[in-house]
């Protein structure tokens, strides 16, 4: 497997301005929506990639990632956090929103090889969905690891083993699955894996590339201003330099964000 | 009589096709939009800030939300000044027949004479807007655009290494910026572009400390319209170089507004983040606004 040092924007064509229709916006678990939108989904490439919403009497576009997409209907995990994703839960069926479709790179499916791991902590287990089912259509074999804080913040966990990929849990207290962080349930897995996929925290990710041995892919966040590449807002330090979040990420390589565990020296 | 749908403006010795430009630090180095849409609609562009040394800027978070506008606290990254020359402007120059705006910065006299020098060596370049206004940096930026005598020393001698128009860009956070005004025009100053952001801070009440790490940053956004109107037209009525009036602009009546406070041309930065496709939508709407208003010249609208 070649290693790939960064990765190309899954690129369709231009970014899209579409309205989108509010078919079910709902409370999987506290503060943690489920938003499920129809509309013009033609420009989004695959997962990793993020839309813009704009709300009303809001300024700038709130960046969420894609967990779902089939023909036009796009599925998104938020959490409430602030002001802007609050008016976002209250909005109801049937209600507007204009959205910015096409942004970022996505996360690059063909780098992996058969046996891959998926490992999401919080909001984060959000575009590793649709991710396993490009994986899966691939003809990948796919293992997941979700961690959360507790056994009642746990999201999308029956919705990964729907598609007969392998799930283990963690939790920080322990009240559901391995007790502890995604790294503890990562050593409990029996199966092999030769590559990797992330989102979550930044720790949590920096600690995921640290432990496991392979390459692999993570995907952060940033605050965005703009989320198309304009204003230098998200911008992160990678060893080939700053790059920008929302315009050359937000899926970053292993061995771009120099996570590897220092022992490894050049391995990764 | 021009005709009809004609959105030219004459700006000092230059003719723009329409007035409207991205304010810079708002549209990367242009390139970054072309698939997006016809960069050639654009009567300019404004480059990001550029320095003698490439900048990594200011550590994230970096932006903050505010009612009908934004805080930035980018700080000036760049790849520098020789990477703008380069390779960005020849880039963007293959793609795009406008007028091309290089914005320099620096901290030291030296440095933004040196930078100068440098960009107007560069065939692409058609303008240097000099920013003494930037909010962000520590030990220069601002300081510079506080200063009337600073601002004119500046002016005076970045206009000694280059034959290129030289636009000097001002700080809102004066209390007299005529007196800013004026200074650079006596100093050589070709032009005049103001305003840049205003001096904010949000904080972060569930975690009790400010939302971006710089603790305080750049306000713009539509919310500082009506204080960069007035400083336009205080500045445009005082001095005679021309102006580009920048501030909060997001409609082509808001373009026009500042054309008639005195603005030659007009650049329109915060809307930028909000809506990649907002100058292109702003000059498709001017000719239906000059209609309903009578207007068949965006030339000569200053008011009294």
């Amino acid at each position: 497997m070649p290693t790939r040092t960064s990765l190309e924007r899954k690129k369709m064509g231009k970014l899209k301005k579409e309205i989108f229709t509010i078919e079910a916006n709902r409370e999987l678990a506290p503060s943690s929506w489920l938003l499920t939108l129809s509309g013009d989904t033609s420009a989004i490439a695959g997962s990793g990639q993020f839309v813009q919403i704009a709300l009303p009497g809001k300024y700038l576009r709130r960046p969420i990632s894609v967990c779902d997409r089939e023909g036009g209907k796009l599925t998104l995990l938020y959490k409430v956090v602030g002001a802007g994703t609050d008016q976002l839960s209250k909005m109801k069926t049937g209600e507007c929103l204009e959205i910015l479709t096409g942004l970022g790179n996505g996360f690059d499916v063909s780098a992996s090889g058969m046996n891959v791991l998926l490992v999401g902590g919080g909001m984060g287990v959000a575009p590793l969905y649709l991710l396993a089912k490009e994986l899966l259509s691939a003809g990948r074999k796919v293992q997941v690891v979700l961690g959360f804080n507790k056994d009642s913040e746990i999201c999308l966990e029956e919705e990964f083993r729907a598609l007969g990929v392998a799930v283990t849990i963690s939790t920080a207290d322990g009240s559901r699955g391995v007790k502890g962080f995604v790294t503890d349930a990562i050593h409990t897995l029996s199966e092999p894996y030769d590559y990797f996929y992330t989102c979550g925290p930044m720790v949590m990710m920096k600690a995921v590339c640290a432990l496991c041995p392979t390459e692999g892919q993570a995907s952060l966040e940033e605050r965005m201003g703009c989320g198309f590449g304009i204003c230098y807002g998200c911008t992160v330090a990678t060893v080939e330099g700053p790059r920008r979040v929302c315009a050359d990420g937000p899926v970053f390589t292993k061995a771009q964000l120099g996570w590897g565990a220092p022992q490894e020296g050049g391995k990764a | 009589m021009k005709p009809a749908n004609d959105l030219s403006v004459r700006l000092g010795t230059l003719s723009l096709k329409n007035p409207v430009i991205p304010a810079s630090g708002t549209f990367g180095f242009g390139l970054e939009m072309q698939d997006e849409y016809d960069l050639n609609l654009l009567g300019g562009i404004s480059l990001k800030g550029s320095t003698l040394e490439p900048r990594f800027g200011n550590p994230t978070p970096r932006i903050a939300e505010c009612r009908e506008g934004l805080i930035n606290s980018v700080g000036l990254q760049n790849p520098g000044i020789d990477a703008l020359v380069g390779e960005k402007v020849p880039a963007l120059r293959k793609v795009y027949d406008g007028c091309i705006i290089a914005n320099i910065s620096g901290f030291s006299v030296d440095e933004y004479v040196a930078c100068c020098a440098k960009a107007d060596g560069c065939e692409g370049i058609d303008i240097l807007e000099i920013n003494i206004s930037c909010p962000n940096v520590h030990g220069g930026g601002m300081a510079f655009g506080t200063d009337p005598r600073l601002a004119a020393t500046i002016t005076r001698e970045v206009k000694k290494v280059t034959s290129k128009p030289v636009y000097i860009k001002l700080s809102p956070n004066v209390t007299d910026i005529v007196a800013m005004a004026r200074a650079c025009e006596e100093a050589g100053a070709d032009g005049l572009t103001l305003i840049n952001t205003l001096l904010g801070m949000r904080i972060d009440i569930a975690r009790r400390r400010p939302v971006v790490a710089n603790k305080v940053g750049g306000f713009s956004g539509p919310a500082i319209f009506p204080l960069a109107l007035r400083m336009v037209y205080q500045v445009a009525h005082a001095c005679s170089v021309p102006v580009m009036g920048c501030g909060g602009v997001a409609s082509a009546e808001d373009v026009i507004e500042m054309l008639m406070a005195g603005a030659s041309a007009v650049q329109v930065g915060a809307e930028n983040l909000r809506n990649p496709y907002a100058c292109r939508d702003i000059i498709e709407a001017l000719p239906a606004v000059m209609e309903r208003l009578h207007i068949e010249d965006l030339n000569h609208l200053k008011i009294e």
